[in-house]
């Protein structure tokens, strides 16, 4: 263990451990861009710069490792100059257009300039402009967002193993992007987009659904595969219009495209609405085709007493054993146990399975 | 998984996700991780930068063996052959955990009289793997008391998946690879909850809690909670349901969110069977290609609309919310489960979801301490006995639940139809990265429509080259049982003489053409491989 103290405090942290993540376990505050707890560190954006007794010039704090008896101070004028001609710095080269930003209210450099009080800029002057290239259906990439921290470049390397983006071009060219600037070609599990402190990397379909405001956010766990991975649900207006995950459950944050992507089947326009009974003649067995004229629309009393009726008169008939019940991976458990019991103690029959095999 | 469960009392993964990361050896067979379980896939990453090294055993080039230090590509189903020479050379090599075998295991002896066959040089031949593969995929198994191995459906879907469950039980026995933290046997499950499907008894020979439903005492039990008089009967699997409606043995059918029309081996055949059913009823959300061949359609919701609990993969209760009202007139499966049970004359009457939750724990004690306060933040992996009790992470720390667990004597036998001079090809079926398994919820995703909505089969560029067959251009894979018309992508996953189908696309339903030969115990269909002939369209 290593004895430090951040701005008067004492504290021991294991070897190791670095300057930025010893002041958090103090709940002290450093303001980090680049930074990201799941990543290695990169001392890329310098806003979490601090001073430390007997190093001439600020250090990044998410960089430098604990060393024993260190003394740390994290904010002073001369910091948080630095920090706020880094923060203008950005700033001259960023649009202006939180208005209309999608990450507007959830955005690390929108918090930061707001914390800061930026409103004029000095550095106001030429700007980076970018042409957009993609055609992907899944990740929006607004590069004049960028900031450089590289922390999508970092989660597709080393979370995700695809190392589909990398810098390219050095100094005020630099940019972001696939192998020789095409559109992204990758699993599009938007990783990046999870991690993106700005508006640089959306998703594409949440464009013009609604932001912060007005958002109800239900914690769940994904439908698709066995993973269950924990994710939430963003609604607005009884419609699920964005899907997230929260670095503090098992998955770390990390999810797939189905997981991210892949829940607008929710308010897809055909979903069945009303209990239907047939009214095409039964199929014979060769003539299955799919026509719109299959079906009544009826209540749920008739549907479900009609059910019923026909379950007894075959269960009287044949006995029980000539029913069975194909249950779903995909329901709860709740309602498979519901379902055998029912087959089980209402019908008669152990007639019961699911589709593990398929 | 019923192997697994009856060599070892339990069908589930016997570690947890998270111990993945401290992992030795990752041996993945049969399961295409990063594409079927991306975000385990992850986890695998992780190990692999904290020096975990990944075998991977498939007839497909999957994404992840860029990442694997040995790559064993076998011929489809040759699996018992590739895991039995692994155990072979580790014997051999005198790698093999004799404290652990004799402490908690036995048939050893015989068991080792069936594999002197399997030389790597055997196995060779058989697998198509190069000898020297088996050995150094041996050696690193073998050597390591840290080794998780990792399976799916390229295990089971076979007419032999039961042997080569019963392979790898043995060759994680044989290395005492199993009840400790960070080592033990895998099997990946496919769909969000079919761990709590399990679990809740949707099987025809086991009440909840895998209570087995022949044994007079456990019936008495669950007749005693449920007021009603249970069948001795045990109950038909879901491809013999099929089968049976094919016979007009069964005569109606209840079928709650599935689409066996997609997901059933032989599509005809399905079509056919449900044809001749007096009654079926569909519950789903979709009018999907089972519903449309029902008499009576009704409206579900889907996750998003209801309350209740999905337990994945590796035994974890986790929550579900509801976020969203139903559309119209849709209802949540439990209030027409129970709405149809009373009209049947067995009233069920539930406030809540809770409440039946709580009833299943009060009969199957893994989930007895679990509740949905206790899993509001985070998950609990059964077994969970009381309240206190913080779960299980891995299974069997205090030894088996049936004491000492057998070796099991497999031997190879070849899929049920190999290629031959009419149907030279061997189809393999699986999953992408994109779709998901009928595809009733992603085919309906524009997005995911839009990037991989097309059909296509895999094929080797070198086969590709004699059949004169172009990048993208339609060409017909037939079977003995149909065909289909679908777009070529050439490419090196696959190797000479092996094609590939992914199931999700119905206009060129990979189902069509695939065999409905069963492994004789678990009934499962051999999906992975069948006989195909491949031909030019135009």
């Amino acid at each position: 263990m290593l004895k430090l103290t951040i701005d008067g405090k004492t504290t021991e942290v294991p070897e190791g451990t670095t300057v930025l993540e010893a002041a958090r376990m103090l709940n002290i505050q450093i303001p980090t861009l680049c930074h990201h707890p799941k990543l290695t560190p990169f001392g890329g954006c310098r806003m979490c710069i601090v001073e430390v007794k007997g190093v001439p010039r600020p250090l990044t704090s998410c960089t430098t490792p604990v060393s024993e008896g260190m003394e740390v101070t994290t904010s002073s004028p001369e910091i948080e100059d630095l920090r706020r001609t880094v923060l203008e710095l950005i700033l001259s080269d960023h649009p202006n257009d939180c208005m209309i930003c999608e990450k507007a209210g959830d955005c690390t450099l929108q918090e930061l300039a707001y914390f800061y009080g930026i409103k004029e800029n000095r550095f106001a002057g030429e700007r980076r402009v970018y042409e957009k290239r993609d055609g992907n259906p899944f990740i929006e990439r607004d590069m004049e967002k960028c900031i450089l921290c590289g922390r999508c470049v970092k989660v597709c390397d080393e979370v995700q193993g695809v190392e589909a983006i990398d810098f390219t071009y050095r100094g005020f060219k630099s940019k972001i992007c696939p192998p020789f600037e095409k559109d992204l070609k990758c699993e599009f599990c938007g990783q990046c987009v999870a991690v993106c402190p700005t508006g640089a990397l959306t998703g594409r379909m949440w464009a013009l659904r609604g932001r912060q405001k007005d958002i109800k956010e239900v914690d769940t766990t994904c439908a698709y595969c066995g993973t269950g991975c924990n994710i939430t649900l963003h609604v607005r207006a009884n419609e699920v219009i964005r899907v997230t995950s929260k670095e503090d459950k098992w998955n770390e944050g990390w999810l797939c495209v189905k997981g991210r992507f892949g829940y607008t089947f929710i308010n897809s326009p055909d979903r069945l609405t009303k209990p239907m009974i047939r009214i095409a003649p039964k199929l014979s067995a060769n003539s299955y085709q799919l026509t719109a004229n299959l079906f009544k629309e009826v209540s749920w009393d008739e549907a479900l007493d009609y059910t019923a009726q026909r379950l007894k008169e075959i269960k009287g008939k044949h006995g029980p054993d000539a029913i069975a019940g194909l249950s779903s991976a995909r329901c709860t458990t709740e309602e498979n146990y519901l379902f055998q019991k029912f087959v089980r103690a209402g019908l008669g029959t152990n007639n019961i399975d699911h589709c593990a095999r398929l | 998984m019923a192997s697994l469960a009856t060599i070892f009392g339990s069908g589930a993964m016997t570690n947890t996700i998270r111990e993945i990361e401290g992992m030795e050896v990752i041996f993945i067979i049969g399961s295409n991780t990063k594409e079927t379980h991306p975000v385990i896939a992850n986890r695998m990453l992780k190990a692999v930068k904290k020096g975990a090294k990944i075998i991977i055993a498939d007839p497909r080039k999957v994404p992840l063996v860029r990442f694997s230090e040995i790559f064993l590509r076998l011929n489809p189903g040759t699996d018992v052959a590739l895991i039995n020479g692994i155990a072979h050379v580790i014997l051999k090599e005198g790698l093999n955990n004799r404290e652990f075998v004799i402490a908690r295991t036995d048939g050893f002896d015989k068991w080792k009289e069936s594999i002197e066959s399997f030389t790597p040089e055997n196995a060779s031949k058989i697998t198509g793997v190069p000898k020297e593969d088996i050995i150094k995929a041996a050696l690193l198994y073998g050597g390591s008391r840290k080794a998780g191995i990792f399976y799916t459906m390229g295990i089971t879907q076979h007419t032999h998946g039961t042997d080569n469950v019963n392979a790898i039980a043995n060759l994680a026995l044989l290395t005492g690879n199993i009840g400790k933290e960070h080592t033990g046997i895998n099997p990946l499950r496919g769909q969000n909850n079919v761990q709590g499907a399990c679990d809740a008894g949707c099987l025809p020979n086991v009440y909840p809690g895998y209570q087995r439903i022949d044994m007079p005492m456990v019936k008495k039990k669950f007749e005693e909670a449920w007021h009603a008089s249970l069948s001795d009967k045990e109950g038909l699997k879901s491809t013999e349901m099929i089968g049976s409606a094919y016979e007009e043995k069964l005569k109606a059918l209840y079928i709650m969110g599935e689409n066996p029309m997609l997901t059933d081996p032989n599509i005809e055949h399905t079509r056919k069977a449900l044809g001749k059913l007096d009654f079926l009823v569909v519950q789903d959300i979709f009018l999907t290609e089972t519903a449309a061949l029902a008499d009576v359609v009704l409206p579900a919701t889907c996750f998003a609309e209801k309350t209740g609990t999905f337990i994945n993969t590796e035994r974890k209760v986790q929550l579900v919310r509801k976020a969203v009202d139903p559309p119209g007139d849709a209802k949540e499966d439990m209030w027409i489960i129970s709405e149809l049970s009373g009209r049947m004359g067995h009233d069920m009457k539930y406030s809540s979801a809770e409440e039946v939750f709580e009833e299943l724990g009060r009969l199957w004690p893994a989930l007895s301490g679990i509740s949905y306060n206790r899993i509001r933040n985070h998950g609990i992996h059964w077994p969970c006995p009381t309240k206190d009790h913080p779960g299980t992470e891995y299974l069997y720390k205090a030894g088996f639940p049936r004491g000492r667990v057998s070796f099991t004597p497999v031997k190879y036998i070849p899929a049920a139809e190999p290629a031959d001079k009419d149907y030279p090809f061997v189809l393999t079926t699986g999953r992408n990265l994109f779709q998901y398994h009928s595809g009733s919820m992603t085919r309906r995703v524009a997005q995911i429509e839009a990037h991989a909505g097309e059909p296509y089969v895999e094929i080797n560029a070198e086969d590709a080259r004699k059949l004169g067959v172009k990048p993208d251009e339609k060409i017909k894979v037939s079977s003995r049982r149909g065909q289909v018309e679908i777009k070529a992508r050439i490419t090196d996953s696959v190797s000479e003489g092996t094609v590939f189908i992914p199931m999700h696309y119905k206009e060129a339903a990979a189902n069509v053409i695939t065999s409905d030969a069963l492994d004789p115990y678990a009934k499962t269909p051999e999906f992975k491989v069948c006989a195909v002939r491949i031909e030019k369209t135009a």
